[in-house]
């Protein structure tokens, strides 16, 4: 077994760490209840919330969220469907041409976000369609339906094929076999990666940056771009709080639901 | 089998590839031709590539931008493996669950938010500064966001969790007794480790790597808000041509060439480590 003190220098690194990872944020967002005119912690200046109520009114904002949310679904109601298809067809290949494909199908996922913008762009404006948040839309759509593919992929793996083959044999017509055999099985997977689109839209940054098209359509990570580029407030710390507030939400209870459905 | 299995393929794609083929290839492909009939048609887009090599100033950027990704990687790799490497060892399955969870954390906050924290931090005006001052080891404010010192900092710490995941998943497969059977043979701890450990979690290491070179390397926002004129990244570069000069045709020709520049690194890494393309995206 291992030595204890090498456990404890093991406990000491990872709290070390975490800690690199987590104070960050924990400055970021304590900034924001800080009676500063700037966004920090250390001379405290007492609890405030007119950060919040800044915030609250600022109706650029929540325009930005709008848009951010009106993108976020139409990615997922593209991108899983997208990349379920594809994961269907790449389970169904072998050979060269599955290695060709995969290769082409997951090249999004590794190309920068800045080359998939200005391509979208690009394509688009050779269609005389002028940029706007639908661009926005499929450029992400781009490289997200593929990691849906990758997710769907990995679950199809575990299926069972002798329980397709069972199907048919008893009858079941293909529709049959994908409505009660395939899908169930795929239900996790499915909307796993639908949460994975909303979110990894919600925080994409380069591809939208490049499609939106006017400065009216910003989205949330645009929003927060401009403000921390132009004289940063401690609204945006504000912001930043509630987000990361939501994400540990939204991240824990994930987490347990997962738990408590693996324990039956 | 052999006759189901083509079938229900048959049935899958005989409506289905036209629209992943659309959409997911679609803008790339047409992307790559659009790019190189205005790069060898119009002489705008010509011209002012050839340009990148007689005025090297792009050019110069271009290789800034690529060394510090490299840099940055680095730096990754050492401070996330021994990270990786203890939570595999000394963390009990009960525990690894909320560590996971608290560990997770920093990944679903946008990676704005994440060089965001670290511009509060290092503002001029920040805790960073406040609190030096009052231990007493600077005696003014000292501008930290200066020349590549903020970027390297934000990219560390943005990317940190994409090397440190690739690295777990790949030490979870391997067998403790081994670790025990090298010691016990009398390897020393460095042996240990560059003899067992390395060689098995090297698909780990080569994805980390490639995953944080290539989001180093495109990072945008990072750069943007860390970083300061005289340290451009050449995503910068790409975006300037892009929204404020207006210059399609270049942006687009840089853009090639980065896109070039990734897949290069992306299959030199494999070649060099003998790692297929599905251990990297895994």
């Amino acid at each position: 077994m291992f030595r204890h003190s090498q456990i404890k220098i093991g406990h000491l690194y990872l709290a070390l760490f975490l800690l690199y990872l987590l104070l960050p944020l924990g400055v970021m967002g304590g900034a924001s209840l800080n009676d500063s005119r700037f966004p920090t912690v250390y001379p405290w200046m007492g609890l405030t919330d007119k950060w919040f109520i800044a915030l609250w009114n600022d109706s650029r904002m929540w325009g930005a969220l709008r848009n951010s949310v009106v993108v976020a679904i139409g990615v997922v109601l593209l991108a899983v469907p997208t990349g379920t298809a594809a994961a269907f067809v790449i389970s169904s290949m072998s050979g060269t041409a599955r290695t060709i494909l995969y290769g082409a199908l997951i090249a999004p996922v590794l190309a920068p976000g800045a080359v998939i913008g200005i391509s979208t762009l690009l394509f688009w404006a050779k269609l005389s369609v002028p940029p706007g948040l639908h661009l926005s839309v499929l450029g992400q759509v781009s490289y997200i339906a593929s990691l849906v593919m990758l997710l769907v992929l990995a679950r199809l793996r575990s299926l069972d094929a002798s329980l397709e083959e069972a199907a048919i044999d008893l009858g079941a017509s293909h529709a049959q076999v994908l409505r009660y055999i395939v899908f169930p099985h795929l239900a996790p997977a499915l909307t796993a990666s639908a949460a994975v689109a909303f979110f990894q839209s919600m925080e994409n940054f380069n591809i939208t940056l490049f499609t939106r098209g006017t400065s009216s359509s910003d989205t949330l990570t645009v929003y927060v771009f401009s403000m921390v580029r132009g004289g940063v407030t401690p609204s945006i710390n504000a912001l930043a709080l509630i987000i990361v507030s939501v994400t540990l939400l939204v991240t824990t209870t994930f987490a347990l639901l997962r738990q408590s459905s693996k324990r039956p | 089998m052999l006759i189901i299995l083509p079938n229900i393929a048959l049935i899958e794609s005989s409506f289905r590839p036209y629209l992943p083929l659309n959409e997911i290839d679609g803008p790339r492909d047409s992307y790559t031709l659009a790019n190189y009939q205005r790069f060898l048609s119009t002489p705008v887009g010509f011209d002012i590539f050839g340009m990148s090599i007689d005025v090297p100033i792009h050019l110069r950027i271009f290789i800034t931008t690529v060394l510090y990704s490299i840099f940055v990687t680095a730096i990754i790799l050492i401070i996330g493996y021994p990270a990786a490497y203890y939570m595999t060892k000394t963390i009990s399955p009960s525990n690894m669950a909320i560590f996971f969870i608290v560990l997770t954390v920093p990944m679903w906050v946008s990676e704005i938010l994440r060089s965001f924290a670290w511009f509060t931090i290092l503002s001029f005006k920040g805790p960073l500064n406040a609190l030096l001052i009052e231990i007493g080891v600077i005696n003014s404010e000292v501008r930290w966001i200066r020349g590549y010192y903020g970027i390297i900092i934000g990219l560390v710490y943005t990317y940190m969790l994409f090397m440190v995941f690739p690295l777990y998943s790949s030490m979870q497969s391997l067998d403790k007794n081994q670790i025990e059977a090298a010691q016990d043979l009398g390897a020393s701890w460095w042996r240990t480790h560059w003899r067992v450990i390395v060689p098995h979690c090297k698909p780990g290491i080569v994805s980390g790597c490639v995953m944080v070179f290539m989001l180093s390397a495109g990072s945008l926002l990072v750069p943007s808000l860390l970083g300061s004129p005289n340290s451009l990244w050449f995503t910068q570069t790409i975006q300037q041509l892009m929204l404020e000069a207006l210059d399609w045709n270049t942006g687009a020709a840089y853009s090639l060439l980065f896109l070039s520049l990734c897949t290069f690194v992306v299959v030199a890494m494999m070649w060099a480590f003998k790692v297929k393309l599905s251990d990297i995206t895994n």
